[in-house]
């Protein structure tokens, strides 16, 4: 953005994609927030007002006990998603470049696949008549294939099947961006490579990684089928209970009301991770 | 490094296709089950999505919606990223955080103001709804890729353009373009390969009526598990790699994903 010498566009260019997004990005919020606070009609849809009953929803313990699950398991995820990727990254810039845009296909590959499919594959491979249940049993380890799924622990493996790729993508660029040198100083220095890894690049790294945490919450926040396909009813993140209010319970402006806490949780968490972020200029 | 850390990427990665394995091969079963390893080999399955009416129409409503919404996410991106890269300012720096923001929110939330937004105008439930919502959905990528791609460009280039006495219209035709090209194929396949699998906003703007893949597997999960659903996920693994792979053949995937520092 530093090219002021070169106004080539014609300065209305900007006005196409402006007025593209205000009616269509920033309108269907504005609505969403008129009926967060309009009124519901039972069994039918909302009239337009202003009253803060479901809003006032969002202070009970149904309530609570969804936030409560929704963040535990989402910082869950994004706990193990960015242990497991963190040393995956590091190995992965590493590479040559043949090599690392073959993993960057697989990791986009698998980043691309719908909720849908990683479920469906998860819970293939969970069940009774495919994949471990089966290998466990072959083994000797169980008596009788079982079946590991709808469980907390299937939903937890699809969680971070979904946010693992996401989690190496968010760090990729920082952790290029380090100085390979500054490992090797530390192994002439006598380091063994854990430890130079432990000591050197991870503090090195520390608020990138701190980001990536928070972007990988924010995104496994935002799963809306694994909870339903993977795990059982009270497994069901915010995500779910706003579709099946806006869908199902036919209670749009609760379901709006949730959607605009969420929003906001998510504004400020994304901004956190940005402003985190941008600190990271001093290594290199 | 040692030889500890490819071991572990490796293992990582095994880990990574192991569903789908199982799913290509629980999509390989001759008999209506899931099996796995897969009994009777055969490609049954593959035929039934191209000939069952139920499968069919999903199929062609997901293609069409992605190619459509693709391009109309392109079309707003390239204005976009143009009008950022040369002039910047504020109006630049907010319009790219708006086209930015879809894609870093929990989709849920960008779903939800879609259904609110077609409700209003008497739109829920159409074709047109769900491709224009996906549009808005994805400018994201196009719109990063573009932007990737005007920022290569040598300022000296521009300047001898218009030194040489060429408009500005001419200058953009000519030799902006052209360079940003590869860029916008990329956004586009980006796009393209992420509405395929895109679910939350398709439904509820218009889950219904109009049914995509997705919603059409997620809707018969209930009803029972057939390998169907497995030739399905193998077709979307089969798509993504290649397009991926493409991408990563023609252009620089690294580059792309935010990389500086890479080895030959």
């Amino acid at each position: 953005m530093k090219a002021v010498q070169q106004k080539i566009t014609p300065g209305w260019l900007g006005a196409i994609p402006a007025a593209w997004l205000a009616v269509l990005f920033l309108i269907p919020f504005a609505i969403m927030l008129s009926v967060s606070v309009a009124h519901r009609v039972p069994g039918g849809f909302f009239e337009p007002g202003f009253e803060l009953t479901s809003y006032a929803r969002l202070f009970t313990p149904f309530f609570g006990r969804i936030l409560l699950t929704s963040v535990l398991v989402a910082a869950g995820a994004a706990l193990i998603c960015v242990a497991l990727a963190f040393p995956f990254t590091v190995v992965l810039t590493g590479l040559r470049r043949r090599a690392q845009t073959l993993v960057l296909v697989v990791l986009l590959a698998v980043l691309s696949l719908s909720e849908v499919i990683i479920g469906f594959s998860l819970s293939t491979l969970l069940s009774r008549t495919a994949g471990v249940g089966n290998l466990l049993a072959w083994i000797g380890l169980t008596e009788a294939p079982q079946a590991y799924t709808p469980s907390l622990f299937a939903l937890m493996a699809g969680l971070c099947y979904l946010g693992f790729p996401y989690a190496v993508l968010v760090l990729y660029p920082p952790v290029s961006r380090l100085d390979p040198e500054l490992g090797e100083a530390a192994r002439i220095m006598g380091a063994s490579p854990l430890r130079a890894f432990v000591t050197v690049t991870m503090p090195v790294l520390r608020a990138p990684l701190a980001g990536a945490l928070i972007l990988v919450f924010v995104f496994t926040l935002g799963a809306y089928l694994l909870p339903q396909l993977l795990g059982r009813p009270r497994h069901w993140t915010l995500s779910v209970h706003i579709t099946d209010q806006a869908i199902f319970q036919s209670n749009l402006p609760f379901a709006a009301a949730m959607a605009v806490l969420l929003l906001l949780v998510a504004l400020a968490m994304v901004g956190l991770a940005l402003l985190l972020g941008r600190e990271k200029g001093t290594p290199a | 490094m040692t030889r500890l850390g490819p071991l572990y990427l490796i293992v990582i990665l095994a880990l990574l296709m192991a569903p789908l394995v199982v799913v290509t091969g629980v999509s390989l079963n001759s008999a209506q089950s899931l099996r796995f390893p897969p009994q009777d080999l055969s490609l049954r399955w593959y035929g039934a999505l191209f000939q069952q009416a139920d499968w069919l129409g999903p199929l062609r409503n997901s293609v069409l919606i992605a190619a459509l919404a693709s391009l109309l996410a392109v079309a707003v991106a390239l204005p976009l990223a143009l009008h950022v890269w040369a002039r910047g300012g504020w109006l630049g720096r907010a319009l790219y955080t708006l086209g930015v923001a879809p894609f870093m929110l929990p989709p849920v939330i960008t779903a939800l103001g879609f259904l609110v937004f077609w409700v209003s105008l008497g739109m829920y439930g159409q074709f047109s709804a769900t491709v224009i919502s996906h549009a808005v959905f994805l400018v994201t990528l196009p719109l990063v890729t573009i932007s990737l791609g005007l920022q290569a460009i040598d300022p000296a280039l521009i300047e001898a353009a218009r030194v040489m006495g060429a408009t500005r219209g001419k200058v953009l035709r000519t030799v902006v373009l052209p360079l940003v090209l590869p860029y916008m194929i990329s956004g586009y396949a980006f796009a393209f390969v992420l509405s395929l699998n895109e679910y939350i906003i398709a439904y509820m703007v218009a889950g219904f009526t109009v049914e995509t893949l997705p919603i059409k597997i997620f809707n018969s999960l209930r009803y029972g598990y057939t390998p169907i659903m497995g030739v399905v996920s193998v077709l979307f693994v089969v798509i993504a790699v290649v397009v991926f792979c493409l991408i990563g053949r023609f252009g620089n995937l690294p580059r792309l994903l935010g990389a500086e520092r890479i080895r030959d």
